[in-house]
């Protein structure tokens, strides 16, 4: 993920400090892990020195001073680019479940045992999520970004079961390679 | 709520299951469909039985609805044997104690959905415009607006669902069977049922044992059981 896009893309919406943009950030990507403050302040001191944002001035208001950027036309023309841009198919080849699979092979171990375990993690997650989204309370953002969790992880399941199913033919393939 | 999940510990302290199926056995024909399999649904408990198809769900919801007896073990409901009960008692209580929801509505063609949803009222005793008038407040509370005059065949396939769960929610049931309640719907009208079904149990404090394939559909469940050659795993302690 791209803290330096994102913040760009709040600062589309007018100048702001970094305590407003940390706090806009967690309440518009509530399943995001909260971003540090030290992270914001030294990603707006790369944006301004990358010309994409600009100290607009410091602002009181009763408080201690505080800084405000504004987001540049270079940075303006930055974000357009990187929002149309592709992200990239990932390749999901080298995934940790199907190593734990076929080292527990190699060893001896009972990865029919490991699977189930796996789903059953995989399992109690979802139920987390689906509370989360199911609240009277939750927003289409959480609901939004709860269900990008869930449809990876069931397709992480279903994937389980279909190797479940086939760890016959996969222990003699490995075990004769 | 309260009575979530922390029923159904397998200590055997636990306080004793709304609806239990023990050692339940079934045959169609000769092919055995249930072998032995032993469930438990707590007061208010949302349990999910998953499975692949043709491995005995809706086999097991028909046992524990009462529409059909085993051939061996028992099923419990409230402290009485659902499996001997007379076949009138047994349709009293599926119609004040049970809802049904399938994975095809099956509604009533013929009825406007308001209609549709106040009939299990009407057969328990109420006037028509008291059925009705209750009837529209649970459509409200699902989301259907505007469209109680409509026919099902009016309706999109997730308002129809909708529709049916208003049906099986009005008597005020303590168990709701819904069997692949949004297998024939996409994906957003299955979450709108799905939310709908979750929030509506919770609130009324109603139980829901929930039939399905789907790993997104079972996740709205408190907990989830998954049948495997006709036994339900894994295994209850029974109590």
């Amino acid at each position: 993920m791209s803290t330096r896009h994102i913040l760009l893309g709040l600062l589309e919406a007018g100048p702001s400090h970094g305590y407003d943009l940390k706090r806009r950030h967690d309440e518009r990507f509530p399943q995001a892990r909260p971003l540090a403050y030290g992270q914001v302040y030294t990603t707006l001191q790369r944006l301004v020195r990358d010309g994409l944002a600009e100290i607009e001035g410091t602002d009181a208001d009763g408080g201690p001073e505080r800084t405000l950027y504004r987001s540049t036309g270079a940075g303006a023309r930055e974000l357009a680019r990187w929002a149309g841009e592709i992200a990239p198919p990932a390749p999901f080849v080298a995934n940790e479940i199907f190593a734990k699979v076929v080292v527990s092979i190699l060893a001896g171990g009972d990865p029919a045992a490991y699977l189930r375990a796996q789903q059953d993690a995989h399992k109690a997650r979802m139920r987390e999520l689906t509370a989360v989204k199911t609240d009277p309370g939750a927003d289409l953002a959480t609901v939004l970004s709860a269900d990008y969790a869930l449809n990876h992880l069931d397709a992480d399941l279903r994937w389980m079961n279909t190797t479940a199913a086939r760890l016959t033919t996969l222990t003699a393939e490995v075990d004769t390679a | 709520m309260n009575h979530r999940g922390d029923t159904m510990t397998d200590d055997g302290g636990s306080p004793a299951p709304l609806l239990a199926g023990r050692g339940l056995v079934k045959a169609h024909g000769r092919t055995p469909a249930l072998r032995g399999a032993s469930i438990a649904l707590g007061a208010g408990e949302i349990l999910a039985v998953t499975g692949p198809s043709g491995s005995g769900k809706s086999t097991l919801l028909h046992l524990l609805a009462g529409i059909v007896r085993p051939d061996e073990g028992s099923v419990t409901y409230a402290g009485q044997r659902l499996d001997r009960l007379p076949e009138q008692r047994l349709t009293e209580l599926r119609r004040t104690d049970f809802g049904v929801v399938f994975q095809f509505g099956q509604l009533i063609p013929e009825l406007t959905a308001v209609d549709n949803v106040g009939l299990p009222l009407l057969l328990a005793g109420a006037s028509r415009a008291e059925a009705r008038r209750r009837a529209g407040e649970w459509l409200e509370r699902f989301g259907v607006r505007g469209q109680e005059e409509l026919r099902p065949g009016e309706l999109s396939g997730g308002q129809a669902q909708r529709v049916a769960l208003a049906r099986a929610l009005v008597t005020g049931p303590e168990v709701v069977f819904a069997d692949e309640p949004t297998g024939a719907l996409d994906s957003l009208a299955g979450e709108q049922v799905m939310t709908a079904l979750a929030r509506t149990a919770r609130e009324a404090g109603t139980a829901v044992l929930l039939i399905t394939h789907d790993a997104q559909v079972a996740a709205y469940a408190d907990r989830e059981v998954r049948l495997s050659d006709g036994l339900v795993l894994p295994a209850e302690v029974a109590a």
